[in-house]
């Protein structure tokens, strides 16, 4: 017996000190400036937001753009092919976000058609044809969901950049369980505006060929009778020089921004605010071939479907270019920022931000930290006023149950938010009950005339399995609470798993050995409860 | 020690006293939440909350006549002590959310007050910039909230649900229905007190909301317990005195348990501030009523259902119908 006792002795000692280690030295060391290894700091339990201070960002990824993007691109590859091969169908056009149509195929060529149509839309789309030799062709359901789902991470990979380049220090971005939201937490940022605005900003960088302005809308419509031809399209012009102007491009775009290698702000000619830019040697032989075939046209650099400017091409640009057209150096800065960390594959949408100042957190985690020790210690006072020298063991219990809960989060890399203290609140309150459970059940062994170390023996072997019931059914509702919650009540049943795994073992394990530890010293065997 | 010597209440005598208060309580609370609604927190009605800490103190009536349209809409309070020169503005939504526009209400409140010569605010608070500051602004836009009931209802759902097939499989289909529908009973009575005090249902007081359903879950199955425990020594006494009996050799543990959690959570209502305010009533709330319900709504439930059903003692392994439960609610309602 003795000998087990102190094995259980030595296993509670070094429980003790791992989590204490983990969980209570690195706050204790932070505020009083002790000496403490980096890998531990780093360990430390983490604070949200709504603690610490900082914002919160919560956003939408509009994956129909993405689609779009995709199902454009493909149908201007397909008729290019036609172009080539004399196919003249009378209208290709994309209806968002999935589908594009060919219209009036001519009846001679609809066996030409098809084979060139499967060859380049034939893996991803379903051809179906439409009445008068037209075709639709829609984007299949799998790719569709690869394609949102792959929009979904690159967005998070983007925004994580950018965020990054920012200078957030331990910035989260999660997404919301499986849907298309994301969450982008930034401690300690206070100029939200600009945040915003660079991980919004969906900078797609595309280099295509002017066919007709700058000019008006009426003029450059003049030029085409009408109606612009079909690899064609108008696109408005931005910055000091192009507002209100009005260019006819290309559709496609032979280079673009994922061609870049690396982006910085700089200045042009005029000491004006530029971005320069250099590109990736695909990107550099690509870049070389269009303005080579090309000298003495227009390119335009187009920012977000915006013609930013439209420079001549006076020789063979390879590897390294430059964007001007009306820069402050804060938006050259912002811009270079942005090309950077890579276009986003779809715009985001606003749906949710949280500012917490650095002063309303601290206060708050202030006010709580304290009213919950003032809290748990009456809770204390009465336990050891009320079962003597075993209440002694109970707090012994609930202390430990504090400290392995603190070290368990923080080695498992959670945050601390308020709903996760709520999760604390009710694991202490179960851990209280188990105590008394077990307390009452042995004074009613002790009132039915049994010996101390047979009533604390049954007392602990009979509420085990009330214990365990309480426990499981509570980690069967944590379950599903993690399962169906949004980040919050995710919290809240993180901490309350851990929790309850962390009180069976205080208040049975450790509970039972301070009782025979105690039993142990006494040549009779007495109680005080 | 002992509070109470060889307690022997009858409780099950007063089972139909308490189904018929808390019917009471749940549809007059009912009423009152259909006529005037439960006050509902950001996350929920969407919209822009703005905290503002100022150099002098400040004059909510001139914040309020400060606000775009006069502050018609606007909800205009001091926030926490005094002392600290807080003021809360709450403005509902304006607008579409798309883009940057999501936070054009949070900014014309600022730069409304600054017009007024209210401030100059600006900037977030910080150590360095104690005063005339934002020390916090929350803007939710229209979707988060559906979504957020959407799947808090959903949890909560299936939690139970979660349950009731386990409580069982280890005890019996109505210990199952009834510690259900106890929690369940614990929800609306805490729900129906927070609207009538006006608390705003806050993403705080759901993780209260949380807590109470597993304080109440744990404080049946705990008398649960001890009633399976005595059904194997009482097998001849009928079940209202094995109840009983459970109840009341656990009396001493409600009350020193509910009382401690109880004292804990007064203390949190008290020096939490202003954030945990919510939190805490619903828990004080939840507490009582889950006590409460534990023995009140519970067991006088499967005293209800083995008094009319088949008395069978073997603990039975089947998934509960929901059907009986129902049955169950409308003969107390019917009383």
């Amino acid at each position: 017996m003795y000998k087990n006792l102190r094995w259980k002795v030595l296993t509670i000692f070094a429980v003790l000190v791992v989590f204490g280690g983990i969980g209570v030295y690195p706050i204790l060391a932070d505020r009083y400036q002790w000496p403490a290894p980096g890998w531990l700091k780093a360990l430390q339990l983490k604070l949200g937001l709504d603690l610490k201070g900082g914002v919160q960002l919560v956003m939408r990824v509009n994956t129909d753009d993405a689609l779009k993007i995709s199902t454009t691109s493909v149908s201007e590859q397909l008729r290019e092919a036609l172009t080539n091969s004399g196919i003249t169908p009378a209208s290709i056009s994309v209806v968002p976000p999935a589908t594009f149509r060919v219209e009036g195929v001519p009846p001679a060529n609809d066996a030409q058609f098809r084979t060139a149509a499967d060859e380049i839309a034939g893996t991803n789309y379903d051809r179906n044809p439409l009445a008068g030799g037209s075709y639709e062709f829609k984007m299949k359901p799998l790719v569709e969901r690869a394609l949102r789902e792959q929009a979904v991470d690159q967005a998070m990979q983007t925004i994580d950049r950018r965020v990054n380049e920012l200078g957030v220090t331990e910035p989260t971005i999660a997404r919301q369980s499986d849907s298309e939201q994301l969450i982008v937490q930034m401690p300690g940022l206070t100029d939200v505006a600009r945040a915003k605005e660079i991980i919004r900003s969906t900078a797609i960088l595309e280099f295509r060929l002017v066919e007709a302005g700058p000019s008006s809308k009426e003029e450059l419509l003049k030029q085409y009778n009408g109606t612009l031809p079909g690899d064609m399209e108008m696109l408005p012009g931005t910055g000091a020089e192009g507002a209100g102007v009005f260019y006819v491009v290309k559709k496609i775009a032979p280079v673009t921004g994922q061609d870049l290698r690396v982006a910085r702000p700089g200045l042009d000619e005029n000491n004006q605010p530029a971005v320069m830019f250099e590109l990736k040697s695909a990107g550099a032989t690509k870049f070389g071939k269009l303005s080579g075939e090309n000298l003495g046209r227009y390119l335009a650099i187009i920012l977000d479907n915006k013609v930013v400017s439209a420079p001549k091409l006076e020789g063979r640009i390879t590897d390294s270019g430059r964007i001007s057209g009306g820069f402050t150096p804060e938006s050259a800065n912002d811009l270079s920022l942005t090309l950077r960390s890579g276009a986003l594959p779809a715009g985001l949408t606003y749906l949710e931000e949280n500012v917490v100042g650095p002063s309303l957190g601290a206060d708050s985690i202030r006010a709580g930290v304290i009213s919950s020790v003032v809290g748990l210690f009456l809770i204390m006072l009465f336990i050891v006023w009320y079962y003597k020298l075993s209440g002694v063991n109970a707090v012994i219990a609930l202390i430990f149950n504090l400290i392995i809960l603190l070290g368990l989060m923080a080695y498992i890399g959670a945050t601390m938010t308020l709903p996760g203290i709520a999760g604390f609140v009710l694991t202490m309150g179960m851990g209280v009950d188990s105590n008394v459970l077990i307390f009452e059940r042995i004074k009613e062994e002790l009132a039915a005339q049994r010996g101390v170390r047979a009533a604390i023996n049954a007392g602990f072997q009979r509420v085990f399995l009330t214990l365990l019931d309480t426990h499981v059914a509570s980690l069967i509702a944590a379950a599903f609470l993690f399962q169906f919650g949004t980040g919050p009540i995710r919290g809240f049943a993180t901490t309350l798993s851990i929790g309850l795994f962390v009180n069976l073992f205080t208040s049975i394990f450790v509970s039972k050995t301070l009782f025979e530890l105690e039993l142990s010293k006494r040549a009779t065997p007495s109680i005080s409860i | 020690m002992r509070i109470f010597k060889n307690p022997n209440y009858d409780f099950v005598r007063w089972t139909w006293h308490a189904l018929v208060l808390s019917w009471i309580v749940i549809i007059a609370g009912g009423l009152y939440v259909w006529k005037n609604g439960i006050p509902k927190g950001v996350e929920f009605t969407g919209g822009s909350i703005v905290t503002m800490r100022f150099e002098q103190n400040p004059d909510l009536d001139k914040i309020r006549a400060a606000l775009p349209g006069g502050g018609a809409n606007a909800v205009v309070q001091s926030y926490g002590p005094a002392a600290r020169r807080e003021v809360m503005v709450r403005v509902p939504l304006v607008g579409a959310e798309s883009g940057a526009s999501l936070s054009a209400a949070a900014d014309a409140v600022v730069a409304s007050i600054n017009q007024a010569g209210l401030g100059p605010l600006s900037g977030t608070c910080s150590p360095q910039k104690p005063a005339n500051c934002v020390s916090g602004t929350q803007i939710v836009g229209p979707t988060v909230g559906r979504e957020l009931t959407r799947r808090g209802i959903l949890a909560t759902v299936f939690a139970l649900a979660g349950i009731l097939v386990y409580i069982a499989l280890r005890f019996r289909i109505s210990f199952a229905v009834g510690a259900v529908i106890a929690t369940v009973h614990d929800l609306l009575i805490t729900l129906v007190i927070l609207a009538v005090f006006r608390f705003e249902l806050s993403l705080n007081v759901i993780a209260a909301l949380l807590t109470i359903t597993g304080y109440s879950m744990n404080d049946t199955i705990v008398i649960f317990d001890r009633v399976r425990e005595n059904m194997r020594s009482m097998r001849r006494d009928n079940i209202a005195d094995v109840i009983n009996k459970a109840v009341n050799q656990m009396m001493d543990r409600t009350v020193i348990t509910g009382g401690s959690t109880l004292l804990a959570v007064t203390a949190l209502y008290f020096f939490g501030g202003e954030v945990l305010k919510g939190f805490a009533f619903t828990m004080i709330v939840g507490i009582i009523t889950g006590t409460y319900s534990s023995v009140f709504i519970a067991a006088a439930i499967v005293v209800i259902w083995q008094r009319r059903g088949p008395a069978r003692l073997a603990p039975s392994a089947a998934v509960a119908p929901t059907a009986p439960a129902k049955k169950t609610g409308k003969r107390a309602r019917a009383s």
